[in-house]
């Protein structure tokens, strides 16, 4: 019987297996930021060990950093040093660290695949459960605690067991205005929170074939929200034309041999998976989430559910326990309700398709009038970038407030965050109670619907305007 | 890690589903860099709004052990989430399923994760609603939870049940693998990208 390309994967890191005992699993690279770290190089200095492979850890700054006057300390003491020791941490391992003010800083799953260093074929990992974002490269990768951050810098290894395998086939067109995360936000409506849990997953069909390698990283990044341990796509032409030419891409004669390589990392015919869910792309339609966890999403244009309707007794104490937080009564049509904030940005979209799609919608208009709309590019170079092509001049026009790389309003440990009570649009990944700020209400959104949004005052999709 | 063997306490019913991660600890406790002191943010938010939030019940102040509706510890992988649960006093967390990260967490640093059917789960919350005194045994020799008369087996990997019996360390049993580690590495594929060691 075939292997599926999860399992290509996996066996292609076992450093050890043996009966009764978790594989040892080789990580071919381990990204770390200042937040899930500290306490594991910690760990590292009171048990006298070292790094052992300083060469395959990148370090970035970026769940705390502030995303406007960056040429200033941190503001927040305890901020400034968590991101103070992860420069001192990496000093003393020898790690090489992209710090605050640096061209190649940025979110950690943005610059990843920016400089090249995520590749088909290998294994990721770090300690943040959106690690799954660099599995849209046909690599196998996910989000581990801070006990096994210090355990892959002390061997670069990580014992697990196998998950299983899940197949998520999407085929079709997208219809006009449906985007990734429509696609990404339907499944996971569909499966609940728990839906992949225990599951590798991979994403296959003629959508995630037509889909940019952006595109793809947006679907990746949300697995988790599922539940799934990792989320991937077969590499293809798509893959190779995106990581020809970057920084850490192979060159030269390495570059045919690891192409021929990459080609075989599909599944095979006859592979069977243990799960299979699938969805029909031109059926989709943009989707919003109404509650506080990521499952509770809805068509934008549909209307708040009615807790009652819900079979399944933990599924109402939820939905009830959600419209109460979000101040939201059953019944009201998602279009009516009127946001303060929206945020575009974060791991999920931050990158410069999703600028430049945010752009095509708000050029010439403005933002309504009591919104608030900021848009944070995922890293320094996307900012760069998006300066180098008039994006910036589009959102300053439009009265949207235009800042320097970070995680910023998408989890509320730096500046950017929701006053309690005030509702946002974002792009970003998870809506759960606080998330965005204490008291915060959020409703995830396309970054199409985000414009649209901050256009009208109330969520809506570019076809409203 | 201390060793875990059989721990019996009282248990706090958490009638919740999906409590993801940051309502255990909220993102702005996560800054700290050492590893205690984390009890002040386990499920900060619900315990400053909600007076009758079970945390601030008396009647559930001598708990350690956490019973909560299925989808316990989804989303972030913030290890911190067990850190605070520790912290606080908590021994063991009993879910009808648990977010993937958060199990592996709590199972790395000696929180003991224990899956019980969501039936189960409703009748324990039922019982230490009426009787918060009532004593829960969970035992990782049998692999039970118990508690007037019930005995309910749950599963556990053989190879997590030792580690946790023993309180050994993952790390050091991975280095006694050194040769086997550093044996693949000679075969690894010469393209796979390396970012330079900034002490050289």
């Amino acid at each position: 019987m075939g292997k599926t390309l999860a399992e290509k994967l996996w066996d292609s890191h076992v450093v050890r297996s043996a009966e009764g005992v978790p594989d040892l699993l080789y990580i071919d690279m381990h990204l770390v930021h200042e937040v899930t770290s500290p306490q594991a190089f910690e760990g590292l200095r009171l048990a006298g060990r070292t790094v052992r492979r300083p060469d395959l850890t990148l370090a970035t700054e970026d769940h705390n950093v502030p995303t406007e006057r960056i040429e200033l300390p941190i503001a927040d003491p305890v901020s400034r040093t968590q991101v103070e020791t992860l420069r001192k941490n990496c000093a003393e391992f020898g790690v090489r660290l992209y710090p605050m003010g640096n061209l190649e800083q940025g979110i950690v799953h943005v610059i990843g695949p920016q400089l090249g260093i995520t590749q088909p074929g290998m294994t990721i990992v770090c300690g943040d459960s959106h690690t799954s974002t660099h599995g849209a490269f046909g690599a196998l990768a996910f989000g581990i605690g801070t006990s096994q951050v210090e355990h892959v810098l002390a061997s670069q290894t990580l014992p697990m067991d196998r998950p299983k395998t899940m197949a998520v086939t999407v085929d079709g067109d997208l219809p006009e205005g449906v985007t990734p995360k429509d696609v990404i936000l339907a499944v996971i409506a569909k499966t609940g929170t728990g839906g992949g849990q225990g599951y590798m997953v991979e994403y296959r069909g003629t959508t995630f074939e037509q889909m940019s390698m952006e595109g793809r990283m947006t679907v990746c990044n949300m697995s988790i929200e599922w539940g799934a341990r990792a989320g991937m796509v077969a590499p293809d032409e798509t893959t190779f034309a995106y990581l020809k030419g970057r920084p850490h891409a192979p060159s030269g004669p390495e570059w045919d041999q690891a192409v021929a390589y990459w080609r075989s990392l599909r599944t095979d015919d006859d592979a069977v998976f243990d799960a299979e869910v699938s969805l029909d792309a031109t059926t989709l339609t943009p989707f919003v989430t109404w509650g506080t966890n990521p499952g509770q999403g809805a068509p934008l244009s549909e209307s708040v559910p009615d807790p009652a309707a819900f079979d399944d007794e933990s599924d109402r104490v939820a939905a009830e326990n959600a419209l109460a937080y979000m101040g939201l009564s059953a019944g009201t049509r998602l279009r009516d309700i009127e946001v303060d904030t929206v945020f575009v940005g974060s791991c999920t979209n931050g990158r410069i398709e999703d600028l430049r799609a945010v752009a095509g919608v708000i050029k010439g208009r403005r933002v309504a009038d009591g919104v608030r709309m900021l848009v944070v590019p995922g890293s320094m170079r996307v900012r760069a970038q998006a300066e180098a092509e008039g994006l910036d001049a589009i959102f300053a026009a439009a009265g949207a407030e235009w800042r320097s790389a970070g995680c910023s309003m998408c989890l509320g440990m730096n500046p950017d965050q929701l006053a309690p009570g005030e509702r946002s649009a974002s792009t970003s990944n998870r809506n759960f109670e606080g998330r965005q700020g204490k008291g915060g209400r959020t409703h995830l959104v396309s970054p199409l619907v985000a414009a649209a949004t901050a256009v009208t005052g109330h969520l809506a999709s570019p076809a409203d305007l | 890690m201390d060793k875990f063997t059989v721990h019996t306490g009282q248990a706090m019913p958490l009638r919740r589903s999906n409590v993801d991660t940051d309502q255990i600890i909220p993102a702005v406790y996560l800054k700290r860099v050492s590893r205690t002191g984390f009890e002040d943010g386990l499920f900060a938010a619900w315990r400053a709004n909600e007076p009758d939030f079970v945390l601030n019940q008396d009647r559930f102040a001598r708990a350690t052990i956490l019973v909560a509706g299925p989808d316990f510890g989804i989303g972030s992988s913030r290890e911190h989430a067990v850190w605070a649960l520790l912290d606080y006093g908590f021994k063991a967390v009993i879910s009808p399923r648990f977010g993937d990260i958060f199990r592996g967490n709590a199972l790395k640093a000696g929180l003991l994760a224990v899956v019980l059917d969501e039936k189960i789960v409703q009748r324990l919350w039922d019982d230490i609603g009426d009787d918060p005194t009532t004593p829960v045994t969970v035992d990782l020799v049998e692999r039970q939870v118990r508690w007037h008369g019930e005995v309910h087996a749950f599963e556990l990997d053989d190879y997590t049940r030792w580690r946790l019996l023993e309180g050994l360390d993952d790390i050091g049993l991975t280095l006694q693998h050194s040769d086997d580690i550093a044996a693949y590495e000679a075969q690894r594929k010469p393209w796979l990208p390396a970012t330079a060691n900034s002490l050289t």
